[in-house]
């Protein structure tokens, strides 16, 4: 992240010294072999994030795509810390600049979040407090983590909806959330998200429940801020089309454990995995012929097998075969540098 | 768009799919609120509890070692003291000269006859007020929202009294007056339920197949409003049998002074409190015990059903 | 918002106009003769001819009601023929004693029924949890008088034994006697406090204590339960997690965020024990012969006194819809979504 990065005139000085020097090539966010285990009363243990790993270079822009319970949100959760204490069971290790979040205690860890770290959550409607003022939900953040009065929080978050889009932002920091619309709610929460300009913002499906103009708008915000601020992003999605927009490079997510992952451009050009393959067959294409029929992946995401027996896509995948049951198959380097896939039968290398 | 057709899964995996068990199997809402009743301690302590209440109050005469309400060893009390624990008596006598034990037990049968006959008027009540309300709409509804609106503003303990007032002294009525001060509540209920069931899509949607209205709301918002009735119901037996002792208090119990009955016996024995507390420690204990029993149930059946818990 | 509350008012116009409907159907519909059923027992043929006389009931049923209503109207409530004493002078002396009560039993039910319910809530599962949700269903199950009687035993009568020294506190009345209080408003705890008389005001709260506790039982079970449900609900929430992830510390999470929405389920609940302050009050009362209207309409009822039971459920039921709007107008203080609308 760059110091030089001042967004508003005569920016408060000092208050970002106490943070550790930038090393562009020391990964800022680390995950290694991250387990998540939900065990619910009489029920059985499901676990629903199976060995992922993935690092985060500063200023990068990093895509986990996956289906609806592919456990693409659970990490996220996990890394934050923000899942339940009970009946949760996580394992491995999510280092920040080298610290361990998974371990580290509850004031060390919520001195970071919200500073160091941040997160956009799926559902705006939700995610704002119904009772108190925008305004206060903007500055509570501010005061929390940087010295300033109340006057100076309530100037800075003014600023903060201004340069997320919301026009008349003075007006609105005294209005409800109830009087925004959807659009104007996550960029609300974009604002709190990158009130204190973190390192890393985390963004769970951050457009899934708006429409699809102000997607769009909201994804273009992001992309923009947070270039501007030199800020590393982890995207989360089941949008391919999110992905191709904005990320560097992508995760690709199923069943709990990663499938693929690779550059954006790697990625995009030649998939190897067949689950990608599929995902990105399924999507139309306007230079398609005409007349031609979409492909979708069959089955569900139900139709699953224990990665410890086999491969958990096999039950939906055309070229499985009996090699596919396997336990614990290995995400292996193929092509590419950076490229890796967990198959036994990848797709060819072809230009897609 | 079809999907194209999968190619023959390898035998190898349909075996090990088969193995994973799919046990997220769908459930219908009873069957599911009946497995998590099963894992509940507190339904299970509170359908124990009803269970032997129940059995109690059926076998009574089994159980009971004396006839009810005799007073037969009536020469025995005097104003200031009542013959306890003996041979012949397990828990002594009464104030009124009766088997302490075996009035107890008969209470038992008492108190559920007035706890399902007040039930039962004030649920046929309430369904019918609240089924005319949610199931017509317009007037209607409004006519009656406003019936119940005024009855909710009295005190249901006064509302009882009133009722139990002009039904003049009859044995029933003290349970049409518990059971008739709980339509307004069973009608709110059943309506707002029953209006949350009507904007359903599935309710629309079976408007739009051109389904008569009596057929929707019967075969279907009816049966699926019923959930909250039926946990006000079981609650209501606590309630009724809590009320009739506050009724007996004030003196408008059972007519009968010699049916035996744990409001009663309760009142008869305050003035001995300090003297002989268990006369009234006991039907105070069996009346909580059994409330108890039957708000536990209800309260896990609300649990139970409530879909936010069936996760 | 003054006009929120006029067209509130306005709404009790018909829910009154209905109600003295049904009350006076009730006066008809009681069995026997009405006269000889509101005189009772040591009717005098001469009493029967004044009451029917000034009830009307030897006119037509529409000429009836008018009346009745006219009178309601003018404050006439009639008196009650077992004293003699006019029913809305009887209710405004003794309002206040039972309002006095009310309020002590609401604050007991409130000062510990909140924060007993967010730690069982932040607890769900645990066994304090349990404890806590045992407790307060055996408050709902035991009845109020019986309560009230045990309470009077151990803590003002005394039970023998070594027991005894925990009873300190009076077993009746509203102050003692002997003190020689002077009596400005009828709330006898504030009178002591405008006269400048504590030691009055600190006899009559030793009298509200164990009634207090008795008839607040019941709302502190609801209030303990109706919090854990909804700050259990609240914790679940979005928002929460937004919290969280701003890195606030718990105390302010739980202040600003879990409790301020948590309450407002609560506020709810606690408008709606009004209805059941007042009839726990007729029991409480009595047990503790403190003369509010609970204990004036305990001997009401054992007296079968209807003129005074009818007239009282009027009162009742108006005080019931303005604590209510006193509610909904608190609800609008706490959630801005409904202050728009």
């Amino acid at each position: 992240m760059s110091e030089t990065v001042t967004l508003e005139p005569g920016g408060r000085r000092g208050r970002r010294a106490t943070r550790e020097p930038v090393d562009r090539h020391q990964a800022l966010l680390e995950v290694k072999n991250l387990n998540v285990t939900f065990q619910r009363r009489g029920g059985r243990a499901t676990r629903a994030v199976d060995g992922v790993s993935f690092s985060v270079k500063p200023g990068e822009v990093v895509g986990i795509v996956g289906e609806s319970g592919s456990g693409k949100s659970v990490t996220s959760l996990a890394v934050m810390g923000l899942l339940p204490s009970r009946g949760v069971q996580v394992s491995g290790e999510a280092l920040y600049r080298g610290r361990n979040l998974l371990t580290m205690g509850n004031q060390e860890l919520s001195s970071l979040r919200g500073r160091d770290l941040a997160m956009v959550f799926q559902d705006p409607m939700s995610s704002l407090n119904p009772v108190i003022p925008v305004g206060l939900q903007v500055t509570e953040v501010l005061r929390r983590h940087e010295d300033l009065t109340r006057q100076q929080a309530r100037d800075e978050a003014e600023d903060l909806l201004r340069r997320c889009g919301i026009p008349d932002p003075r007006r609105r920091l005294g209005e409800y959330p109830h009087q925004l619309s959807g659009g104007m709610r996550q960029r609300a929460l974009i604002a709190i998200a990158l009130a204190c300009k973190p390192a890393l913002l985390i963004c769970d499906e951050p457009t899934t429940a708006l429409d699809v103009t102000i997607q769009a708008q909201v994804l273009e915000l992001l992309k923009e801020l947070v270039s501007e601020l030199g800020t590393a992003m982890v995207m989360i999605t089941h949008d391919l089309g999110v992905v191709a927009g904005l990320c560097d490079f992508v995760n690709v997510m199923y069943a709990g454990r990663v499938v693929e992952s690779a550059d954006r451009r790697e990625l995009f050009a030649h998939p190897r995995h067949r689950y990608t393959h599929g995902l990105l067959n399924s999507i139309p294409r306007l230079d398609s012929p005409r007349g031609e029929a979409l492909r979708p992946i069959p089955g569900t995401p139900r139709d699953t097998i224990a990665w410890s027996k086999a491969c958990a896509f096999a039950p939906r995948c055309q070229f499985a075969d009996d090699d596919c049951v396997v336990d614990d198959l290995e995400l292996a380097p193929l092509g590419a540098a950076g490229h890796r896939v967990r198959c036994v039968h990848p797709a060819p290398e072809e230009d897609k | 768009m079809t999907a194209e057709p999968l190619s023959a899964r390898p035998q190898a995996l349909t075996d090990l799919m088969g193995d994973v068990g799919l046990d997220e199997r769908g459930t219908s809402l009873w069957q599911g609120a009946f497995q998590r009743l099963r894992r509940n301690p507190s339904a299970i302590i509170g359908a124990l509890i009803v269970l032997a209440f129940v059995l109690v109050a059926v076998f009574a005469p089994l159980i009971a070692p004396y006839e009810p309400a005799k007073s037969q060893w009536i020469d025995q009390v005097t104003p200031s003291t009542v013959p306890g624990h003996s041979a012949e008596h397990l828990l002594g006598l009464d104030p009124l000269g009766s088997d302490l034990f075996t009035q107890l037990v008969y209470g038992a049968r008492q108190s559920l006859i007035i706890g399902i006959v007040s039930t039962a008027f004030g649920l046929a009540g309430g369904v019918i007020l609240g089924t005319l309300a949610g199931g017509l709409g317009g007037w209607v509804d409004t006519l009656v929202m406003r019936l119940v609106d005024i009855l909710l503003s009295i005190p249901s303990l006064l509302l009882a009294v009133s009722i139990a007032a002009m039904l003049g002294q009859r044995p029933s009525a003290i349970m049409i007056a518990i059971g008739a001060a709980q339509v307004p509540i069973f009608a709110r209920l059943l309506r707002g339920s029953m209006l949350a069931q009507r904007n359903q899509d599935y309710v629309l949607a079976s408007f739009s197949l051109g389904l008569r209205r009596r057929t929707i709301v019967m075969s279907h918002v009816l049966p699926n409003s019923l959930g909250p009735v039926i946990v006000q119901a079981t609650l209501t037996l606590a309630t009724a049998i809590i009320e009739v002792a506050a009724l007996s208090y004030l003196g408008l119990g059972a007519p009968d002074p010699a049916v035996a009955e744990w409001g009663r016996m309760l009142v008869k024995a305050q003035d001995r409190l300090q003297s002989d507390p268990h006369l009234t420690l006991l039907p105070g204990i069996c009346i909580a015990v059994t409330a108890l029993g039957f708000t536990l149930l209800g309260e896990s059946l609300r649990e139970a059903l409530d879909p936010k818990s069936r996760r | 918002m003054l006009r929120f509350v006029v067209r509130r008012l306005l709404l009790l116009v018909p829910v009154l106009f209905g109600l003295s409907v049904l009350l006076f159907a009730w006066l008809r519909a009681l069995p026997g003769d009405p006269a000889r059923t509101l005189l009772g027992d040591k009717a005098t043929p001469e009493g029967i001819a004044q009451l029917n006389a000034f009830y009307g009931f030897d006119k037509p049923l529409v000429t009836q009601y008018l009346s009745y209503t006219a009178r309601l109207l003018h404050g006439d409530f009639g008196s009650s023929p077992r004293t003699g004493q006019p029913v809305l002078g009887t209710f405004l002396e003794r309002f206040p004693a039972t309002v006095e009560l009310a309020l002590a039993a609401l604050l007991f039910a409130i000062v510990f029924g909140i924060p007993l319910g967010y730690v069982a809530a932040r607890r769900a599962g645990g066994w304090v949890d349990r404890l806590f949700v045992a407790g307060s269903l055996l408050g709902v199950v035991i009845p109020v008088f019986v309560l009230a009687y045990l309470l009077k035993i151990v803590f003002a009568v005394g039970i023998p034994g070594p027991l005894h020294a925990l009873a300190f506190l009076p077993s009746s009345g509203r102050q003692d006697p002997r003190i020689d209080a002077t009596h400005i408003t009828n709330f006898y705890v504030l009178d002591g406090l405008l006269t400048r008389e504590f030691d009055a005001s600190w006899n009559a709260v030793t009298h509200l204590i164990l009634p207090a506790v008795a008839l607040g039982s019941i709302p502190l079970a609801i209030i303990v339960r109706m919090t854990r449900a909804s700050v259990i609900d609240v914790l679940n929430e979005d928002y929460v997690r937004t919290a969280q992830a701003k890195g606030l510390s718990r105390s302010l999470i739980t202040r600003r965020h879990v409790l301020r929405n948590a309450m407002l389920p609560v506020t709810t609940t606690i408008g709606l024990q009004t209805g059941l302050l007042l009839s726990g009050a007729v029991l409480t009362e009595s047990v503790f012969a403190f003369n509010g209207i609970g204990s004036y309409l305990f001997d009401a009822i054992s007296g079968l006194d209807y003129a005074v039971l009818q007239g009282f459920i009027l009162f009742i039921a108006v005080i019931y819809a303005l604590v209510n709007l006193v509610v909904d107008l608190l609800y609008g203080v706490i959630d801005p979504r409904l202050r728009t609308s």
